[in-house]
């Protein structure tokens, strides 16, 4: 089989696997498959930009943040449906990415990610600043009509996994066929040689530029899936928390591989999931997992995994 | 033609290139030499708007090309190897001239002309160019570059380390390019490569191009020699 045959092959199994889990998992599981799904979806985008280009921006959160109050305002001040609400959350973490890309940009390495972290944080406030309008830290629950698609109720968890699903695999395909497209070789070069991409005659601003935008499409998508399918808009999906979220899970995960955000937020949700059953220092665990990843698998465990056996993977 | 007039250049307060006039032809092979840091590399980086002119023109074909942002220099028809390679090391062969076609819209026709010059790149066209020896890496930067099709190709010291047979390719290419119309400017320490591959000699002093020499008639032992390179 050819590589890009071994590459689809691969990729398809682990959709029909999660399709098939979704089906067969007990609803706790089922449901926790949901929520790993749109946060691997927010991860890919994370990927997209530090895994492939090599940006680490500790600013995510604001794009998730923008899309899930894009989505969730919009249904509870102007009482839009389902999908135009979904799609001006994508939307806004995509333009909210491209702003502070303009700006950011300008800066790199340690600098951008404090000033992506700064604009994180200016987002939060500004969240709470506005309770009337937002909810402040309460948040809001997002409306019953808003969750209505053809027919069926996000509410209940079959359609729900089913939307998480279609979300993950569209977010998936896209992000292969990213990667392996011309720009996404250009994003790889970028990582790992900005000024010889520069002399090769790349504008590495609007290279970079792009990336942000497509990373913040991708965050925005899952910010609005998650306020819809779940049914809450909080304050505290804003908060810097949710910017290291996806850099750990690409880390755990493997940085600059397609599936890497998949696994790692698999292994990193039920990290803590189990760990906080057991103690109330679960952060402790997961400090733990990650010391020892960086010992045994530094370049997270798809990474890893590349490295020895699948020089292939995407 | 590449143009250089009265250029002046440096890093932060420090004054590298004074004063610097220089120029390459088209077709030809033209070789930069001088001591340690008497500004060749700078020379390089400013040429690529890396480092910015404070003074002075720097033009091809009539463009001044200083004022403008760096990544349009190889737009322009410039083309730079810096010393020391710097690959994509995790891409593949392919993937390494696929971003060098890319950059200017280079199709399968310019891929296969460069590969021509270096069959040894066509055998190992799937391999990470992080596992090339030096001599490949340097081949695969070279052919990157030209994947650019540029004008003006800036080698700087392009066979360092290198064993002999890998030298000797790379200067079969070099020598091959004058057919072509580029300009090639490097930047050699060695003479016994110099004295292969140039039509002409720049002796750099303090900044400045000092003097240059057809290679035509110059032995290893010329004075020039000695006196800037100190051998």
């Amino acid at each position: 089989m050819s590589v890009t045959g071994k590459i689809w092959a691969l990729h398809l199994g682990v959709l029909v696997m999660l399709a098939v889990a979704q089906a067969v998992l007990p609803a706790y599981h089922a449901n926790n498959l949901a929520r790993i799904m749109v946060l691997a979806v927010f991860a890919m985008g994370y990927n997209i930009a530090f895994g492939y280009t090599g940006l680490l921006s500790l600013g995510h959160a604001l794009f998730f943040g923008f899309g899930m109050y894009g989505m969730g305002l919009a249904v509870w001040q102007v009482e839009w449906t389902f999908f135009p609400a979904v799609v001006l959350g994508l939307l806004a973490g995509g333009a909210s990415a491209a702003a502070v890309g303009m700006l950011a940009l300008r800066t790199a390495g340690v600098s951008f990610m404090i000033v992506t972290l700064m604009f994180a944080q200016a987002g939060y406030l500004t969240v709470l600043y506005f309770n009337q309008y937002t909810g402040g830290d309460q948040g809001f629950a997002v409306e019953a009509f808003a969750r209505q698609v053809f027919g069926y109720d996000l509410a209940q968890d079959t359609p729900r996994a089913v939307a998480a699903f279609v979300l993950f695999a569209v977010a998936l395909v896209l992000n292969l066929v990213l990667v392996r497209s011309r720009f996404g070789r250009v994003m790889a070069a970028m990582r790992e040689n900005e000024e010889r991409s520069r002399m090769l005659g790349y504008d590495v601003f609007h290279v970079k530029l792009r990336v942000m935008v497509i990373s913040g499409l991708y965050a925005g998508a899952a910010g609005a899936a998650f306020g819809v399918l779940f049914g809450y808009v909080g304050a505290n999906f804003a908060t810097v928390q949710y910017s290291i979220l996806p850099m750990l899970y690409v880390l755990m995960g493997g940085a600059g591989v397609v599936l890497g955000p998949l696994l790692g937020a698999v292994v990193m949700f039920y990290l803590i999931d189990i760990a906080s059953g057991l103690t109330s220092a679960h952060l402790l665990v997961v400090g733990v997992a990650l010391v020892v990843l960086v010992l045994f698998a530094p370049r997270g465990l798809l990474g890893m995994v590349r490295e020895r056996w699948l020089p292939w993977l995407p | 033609m590449l143009w250089l007039e009265g250029v002046s250049a440096g890093y932060g307060g420090v004054t590298v290139l004074r004063d610097l006039s220089f120029a390459a032809r088209a077709g030809e092979v033209i070789c930069v030499m001088g001591r340690n840091g008497v500004g060749k590399t700078t020379l390089m980086k400013c040429i690529m708007g890396l480092v910015p002119a404070t003074a002075g023109v720097v033009a091809l074909d009539g463009e001044a090309m200083q004022a403008l942002p760096a990544h349009e220099v190889p737009r322009r028809g410039i083309a730079y190897v810096p010393q020391g390679r710097r690959l994509f090391g995790p891409l593949t062969v392919a993937e390494n001239l696929a971003v060098g076609l890319m950059a200017r819209n280079k199709g399968e026709a310019v891929r296969e002309r460069v590969l021509d010059l270096f069959p040894r790149l066509r055998e190992r066209l799937t391999q990470v160019s992080s596992t090339l020896s030096g001599g490949e890496q340097q081949m695969l930067a070279i052919a990157r570059a030209l994947c650019l099709e540029p004008k003006v190709l800036l080698l700087d010291e392009p066979t360092e380390g290198l064993q002999p047979s890998m030298i000797a390719m790379i200067r079969d290419v070099v020598v091959g390019l004058r057919a072509t119309g580029v300009a090639t400017v490097l930047v050699e320490q060695r003479v016994s490569a110099v004295l292969g591959m140039a039509d002409r000699v720049a002796f750099m002093d303090q900044g400045r191009v000092a003097e240059v020499l057809d290679c035509a008639g110059l032995q290893a032992d010329a004075p020039q020699f000695r006196r800037y390179v100190g051998v």
